[in-house]
């Protein structure tokens, strides 16, 4: 391709790129190292339905001229990177130096809400994304050996999952394994315990989260291998079978190498959607048990308190997060592609 | 013929003219509010007003979703319907406006005990009262001979001998969902036992104390008699049990009270048993374990003058004291409007007013209080801490908060 024609290709999707993500990415940059000014406070009396009453208040002329000095906020460097919600610099030294067992130190920090969200948010990246990657792979070889008349209704029963908003797929099974819903019922008949509840324990949550994530994601990894089984090599597949390979070997041998290329960018989606887990922790009510970066930066943006710095921080960090762990995918792409040329 | 058309001409301009006579605006009016009966008769109310679109968004995220919809220039909603923990973010980021000579223009019907006062301006006008306080099965109680409980200490002894007869296995119900609710109970425990969250008057957090142990150990004591979903049960959740007839026992919001059993589908039993009582006390204490709150309507202020009077002319419309005349509305809630006869309904949070209940603090830097209490709690109720633990780790994330709002 000519550079110029290059140019005019490549144009939209870069300017939409400038707009919609590195400026807002510059901007959280810059918000997470700042924070806001402090408040000025005046004590004022208030009066409500039931009576007057001295209280404590924010003098906004005050605040205001701080403000407007300096728009931005003040400006704290790392600070907000090395608080208790986020990094904990402090706190894990103080742990570090209070528990000598490795066990017991990872059981402490896991209490301060940035680490216990990342242990989640890794332990489902980490189980989700294989047994979805086994399982797509399955599901598409099994509808590709079915007969041709059945595959197109197959294929969009096999769909369902995805269509279906994630939020409202979670929730639908969130009502499903209520204590009281059919699923929790039922297992409650099977395991002869009356009081057993799916939503009380923090590992059965886990558990129900990642099948939850499961199920989801398996229709977008087998509809790409689906695709790319169409383009099998047949010579290949003949000679294999005349060479006595049977559908095991077959598989090991021509299918997954075919598909690699497919492998490595379902891969790479579902590790970015999976860090990102978000939808099914609300969902399911889930956050008692179970919370991820993202749903930290949703509880720091909603409610009352709006801590616009916090979210810009733990924005960052699942920015780290991600390539950190797209960094030996991508390391492999890139040296391909130089072997390559 | 021609007669015919006068006439109907004549009947038309009638006809508008007598509903511009009840309630009729110049300019757009957008309102934000929680959900529930009470609040949406407001809203259909200020509705009814003619001359300009009235729009209202009513649901429970209303917190999530009126500080940044009233942070643009012009703001997208130019009221938001509060109660007194909710006002606080909007006072905290100057987003209202002062209603001093809107109420004087247009408010007549509006008594002075409505008006809440900030420094001596009027920031929002209050329509209803609310408080937790007990919601009960009287046949249960009365078929084990057990009086109506009116401490946290006399409902567990209730809670036992209901499980014992087999009535119901988790007679006890609270919305005691992670989060805003949970951190919500807590603080009502925490008050019952004489807890002051904050040190005298600063920002400095005071709920690592012997009353927050009490008041988590009475919470565990308590989810043991509950659905073993608790931590996933809002208070739609908690009535929807109490409706089923799983639950005997529940310390309810007056304003979901009222209207409790007059959903689809709800048994006659339930119906016919459900009884209100007032707020309960803890540990021999004599404020009860509940907080009084006011809903009430604000007007942005990054809007236009004619839009906040158009907006104040509508909401007042939505509070007329005329709608005290319709029977069914007067039993949504504990109003504040003038001409308002209690029903049976109001007996909870009445009983709250009575007995000096705390009303909710208004407090700037409250909102991250109650954040950081529902984070860290759930660990507490699910067994992985101690109580101690648990206070302690609240006061650590309040003050990261804190700090990075600039409050400490």
């Amino acid at each position: 391709m000519k550079h110029k024609t290059f140019f005019w290709f490549i144009l939209p999707t870069f300017l939409a790129m400038f707009f919609f993500i590195m400026l807002p990415i510059i901007s959280i940059c810059l918000q997470s190292l700042h924070s806001p000014h402090e408040n000025v406070f005046v004590t004022v009396e208030n009066c409500d339905p039931f009576g007057c009453k001295k209280s404590t208040s924010i003098d906004h002329d005050a605040t205001n001229i701080l403000k407007n000095e300096n728009p931005l906020g003040k400006f704290v460097g790392f600070d907000i990177y090395f608080d208790r919600g986020h990094l904990a610099i402090d706190k894990i030294n103080e742990i570090w130096i209070k528990n000598n067992n490795f066990f017991n130190f990872l059981t402490a920090i896991s209490n301060l809400p940035f680490y216990k969200a990342i242990f989640f948010t890794l332990t489902f990246t980490f189980t989700v994304t294989p047994i979805m990657l086994v399982l797509g792979l399955l599901v598409a070889l099994g509808v590709n050996s079915i007969n041709k008349q059945l595959r197109g209704m197959i294929i969009f029963f096999s769909l369902l999952p995805m269509i279906v908003t994630p939020l409202i797929g979670s929730i639908i099974l969130f009502w499903m394994i209520d204590s009281r819903g059919i699923i929790g019922n039922l297992l409650q008949i099977f395991l002869e315990d009356p009081d057993f509840s799916l939503k009380a324990s923090t590992n059965i949550t886990w558990i129900m989260l990642i099948i939850y994530g499961v199920w989801h994601a398996i229709p977008f990894s087998f509809i790409v291998f689906y695709a790319g089984l169409q383009t099998l090599p047949k010579d290949q597949i003949e000679s294999a079978q005349i060479d006595g390979a049977n559908s095991f070997q077959q598989t090991i041998h021509i299918i997954i190498p075919h598909l690699m290329p497919l492998i490595t960018f379902v891969t790479l989606m579902q590790l970015m959607d999976n860090f990102r887990v978000f939808e099914p922790i609300i969902g399911f009510n889930a956050e008692a048990h179970a919370t991820s970066l993202s749903w930290i930066i949703f509880n720091d943006l909603g409610g009352e308190t709006r801590q616009l710095s916090a979210a810009a921080t733990s924005s960052i960090l699942t920015i780290i997060g991600v390539l950190i762990l797209l960094s030996p995918v991508l390391i492999k792409t890139w040296k391909e592609f130089e072997f390559k040329k | 013929m021609k007669l015919l058309l006068i006439k109907v001409i004549s009947s038309i301009i009638f006809l508008t003219s007598t509903s511009a006579f009840a309630c009729s605006i110049s300019a757009r009016v957008s309102i934000v509010g929680n959900e529930f009966p009470a609040i949406q008769t407001v809203g259909s109310g200020a509705k009814e007003c003619n001359g300009a679109k009235v729009s209202a968004n009513l649901t429970a995220d209303h917190q999530k979703i009126n500080v940044a919809g009233m942070s643009s220039d012009p703001a997208e909603y130019t009221s938001a319907i509060v109660a007194n923990t909710s006002i606080v973010a909007l006072l905290n980021n100057n987003l209202i406006r002062p209603l001093d000579s809107l109420v004087a223009k247009h408010g007549k019907n509006i008594k002075k005990n409505q008006l809440i006062t900030i420094d001596g301006k009027v920031m929002a006008v209050a329509f209803m009262a609310n408080a937790q306080h007990l919601v009960y099965r009287e046949d249960i109680l009365k078929k084990l001979n057990i009086n109506t409980p009116t401490t946290y200490e006399e409902m567990l002894d209730a809670a036992k001998k209901i499980r014992k007869s087999g009535l119901a296995k988790n007679p006890v119900g609270g919305a005691y969902k992670a989060g805003w609710n949970l951190a919500q109970e807590f603080n009502n425990m925490f008050i019952g036992y004489g807890g002051k969250h904050f040190k005298g008057n600063t920002a400095e957090p005071n709920v690592n104390s012997d009353a927050g142990v009490k008041a988590l150990e009475m919470m565990k004591a308590l989810s043991n008699y509950m659905n073993p979903d608790y931590l996933t049960h809002d208070s739609n959740a908690t009535n929807a049990e109490f409706r089923a007839g799983n639950v005997a026992l529940m310390n309810m919001w007056g304003s979901r009270a009222a209207t409790l059993t007059d959903a689809d589908g709800v048994s006659d039993e339930v119906k016919k048993g459900m009884a209100i009582s007032g707020p309960m006390t803890v540990g021999g204490g004599k404020i009860p374990a509940s907080t009084l709150f006011w809903d009430g309507f604000t007007v942005a202020k990054k809007i236009s003058d004619k839009e906040a009077e158009a907006t104040f002319i509508a909401l007042s419309n939505g509070i007329r004291p005329s709608i005290m005349n319709n029977q069914d509305i007067r039993k949504q809630a504990v109003w504040l409007i003038d001409g308002y006869k209690p029903t049976d309904a109001a007996k909870g949070v009445f009983a709250a007013a009575k007995m000096n209940t705390t009303p909710y603090p208004m407090l700037p830097y409250n909102g991250i209080m109650h954040s950081a209490i529902g984070a860290e709690l759930s660990d507490f109720m699910l067994g992985k801490e101690t109580a101690k633990k648990t206070l302690s780790d609240i006061e650590d994330a309040y003050r990261a908060s804190a700090k990075e709002k600039g409050f400490l």
